[in-house]
């Protein structure tokens, strides 16, 4: 069954390629912006062997990277912050609910005008992004923990501290992982996004630079390049996941006693 | 023999969103050290509420709970809970033995000593061989020794049960109520043991003390006077047993349809042999 699906995954791909060779070739396209697979794969090939190229993968993934962590930070800590301290969810309940919605692309003006074309310029974008990402996961799981366990730690006479860390973090811990898959996700759209809109150094800037000098198989090697990026931090982020969640229903499935 | 837990004057009001629920009116008992005593009511008569202000988890509308001739405020650090949902009560992301030996950590106990303690309570349950287990690998049995395990080892003067046994199969039910008899006697701990169930107060207990339909009152006391020596077979088909089943039977179900609500006998020992 594993084996059946595997090949036929192949081949849906590998029909992909072809029709993205073929359709080119054919004159159904223009070949001057749809390039055929072949030459996107030679424009690929020349990138990789390119230093510069690698300067700007790394220059997005430290963007992304440290995005991430701070967004994940802050959101974990304000997420559970706001669950522990009485009244202060209700009090930030429609703040969040009026600042959340606000798309993070809308703040390129205002991190131009702070921080030029810089890296902390694309940080703005994806720890806004992946802020309300973390923190909205973070708020639910800490309201799914179970009252029984609570009731279990508090009557052992845990104190509050301790309940945060044996009961309230692990009961969340689920969520919270679903908040920064999804934060990764996004993360990464902003990261490129910055880069190609503000200029600051990146794969998004190449990107941009391949457009104007008419590089048109380049340009789609590099669209290939962050998509494959794409990929890796999903199945990055749900190995992690499954790993550090074993013991949650979901990833255990149904044992058999 | 002398008060360990006390209870009087109880009451314990609901109110919210415009309704006033009196879940328990006016409750007194006392539990003396070294009992086993069963409280056994009509379904929805209060009991978890009861068991939950005991146990410092809720605080009374009136009255008061005393450990030990302190007033209970909070849960108090010589009492421990044994839940209905095991499920819910152990928690998934630790291993067994981690489940038992966390209440510890805030005892000032040596690591080695808290090993000791873990590893013993799981051998008195049965369960030597279960520490490296997450606790959804064990069957719902196997899960609540687990949890009295995890009460055994927090060596508590009293043990509050809320009808741990309700959501297990018959023949698991028959062995944990044994186990129960067996850890009262051999470690003389006071265990105060709610159920719904008459058959499993009368045979538990040393003591059955019935509640009345919600709101709770206690609607009568009875020593049960079966011998110390009890087991499944024999106990059950004993006619002092019918006969105390018989009688607890008819005290819920006058309590059920409200009779003598205001004729509530308070004190009777034991019921005459019929």
């Amino acid at each position: 069954m594993r084996l059946q699906n595997t090949l036929l995954g192949t081949a849906g791909l590998a029909a992909f390629l072809l029709l993205g060779e073929a359709v080119p070739r054919l004159g159904v396209v223009k070949e001057e912006y749809f390039p055929p697979t072949s030459r996107i794969a030679r424009a690929l090939a020349d990138e990789l062997s390119d230093g510069a190229f690698w300067t700007a993968l790394g220059d997005t993934l430290t963007g992304w990277a440290l995005g991430l962590a701070v967004a994940t930070c802050a959101g974990i800590v304000t997420g559970v912050l706001l669950s522990v301290v009485p009244y202060l969810r209700e009090a930030t309940a429609s703040t969040i609910e009026f600042l959340r919605p606000i798309p993070s692309v809308a703040l390129i003006p205002l991190a131009v005008l702070l921080y030029g074309s810089e890296l902390r310029s694309v940080l703005i974008l994806v720890v806004y992004a992946g802020f309300w990402q973390v923190l909205v996961q973070t708020l639910y799981g800490v309201q799914d923990v179970d009252p029984v366990a609570d009731e279990t730690a508090r009557s052992y006479g845990l104190g509050t501290w301790a309940r945060i860390r044996h009961v309230l973090w692990p009961s969340a811990l689920p969520y919270v992982f679903t908040g920064v898959r999804l934060a990764a996700t996004v993360a990464l759209i902003l990261a490129i996004t910055g880069e190609l809109v503000i200029g600051a150094p990146g794969l998004g800037a190449r990107i941009g630079v391949a457009q104007n000098s008419q590089a048109v198989p380049e340009m789609y090697a590099l669209i290939v390049v962050t998509g494959l990026l794409g990929l890796l931090v999903n199945v990055g982020a749900r190995t992690v996941e499954r790993r550090a969640l074993a013991w949650h229903q979901s990833v255990r499935g149904e044992v058999a006693v | 023999m002398q008060e360990l837990l006390g209870v009087s004057g109880l009451n314990k009001v609901y109110a919210g969103s415009g309704r006033r629920v009196e879940a328990v009116r006016d409750l007194t008992f006392t539990v003396e050290a070294g009992e086993l005593v069963c409280l056994v009511g009509p379904s929805g008569c209060g009991k978890t509420t009861l068991l939950k202000c005991m146990g410092g988890l809720l605080t009374p509308t009136a009255g008061e709970v005393r450990l030990a001739g302190r007033k209970v405020t909070g849960p108090p650090p010589g009492m421990a809970f044994v839940f209905q949902e095991y499920g819910r009560s152990l928690f998934p992301w630790m291993r067994v033995a981690d489940n038992v030996e966390l209440p510890l950590k805030h005892k000032d106990l040596t690591r080695a000593r808290r090993r000791e303690l873990v590893a013993d309570a799981l051998e008195s349950v049965g369960l030597p061989d279960a520490a490296g287990a997450y606790p959804w690998q064990l069957s719902g049995g196997m899960q609540q020794r687990v949890a009295i395990a995890r009460a055994l080892a927090y060596e508590p003067e009293v043990l509050l049960m809320d009808e741990p046994f309700a959501a297990v199969d018959a023949q698991t039910r028959a062995d944990l109520e044994d186990l129960v008899r067996r850890l009262w006697r051999e470690r003389g701990i006071t265990i105060l043991f709610v159920t719904h169930d008459i058959d499993e107060a009368v045979y538990l207990g040393e003591r059955v003390i019935v509640l009345s339909a919600s709101p709770t009152v206690v609607r009568e006391q009875l020593k049960v006077d079966l011998p110390e020596e009890r087991d499944q077979v024999h106990t059950r088909v004993a006619p002092r047993f019918a006969e105390l089943r018989t009688h607890v039977y008819e005290q819920i179900q006058a309590a059920k349809r409200g009779a003598g609500q205001d004729a509530v006998v308070t004190e009777s020992s034991t019921p005459p042999l019929h």
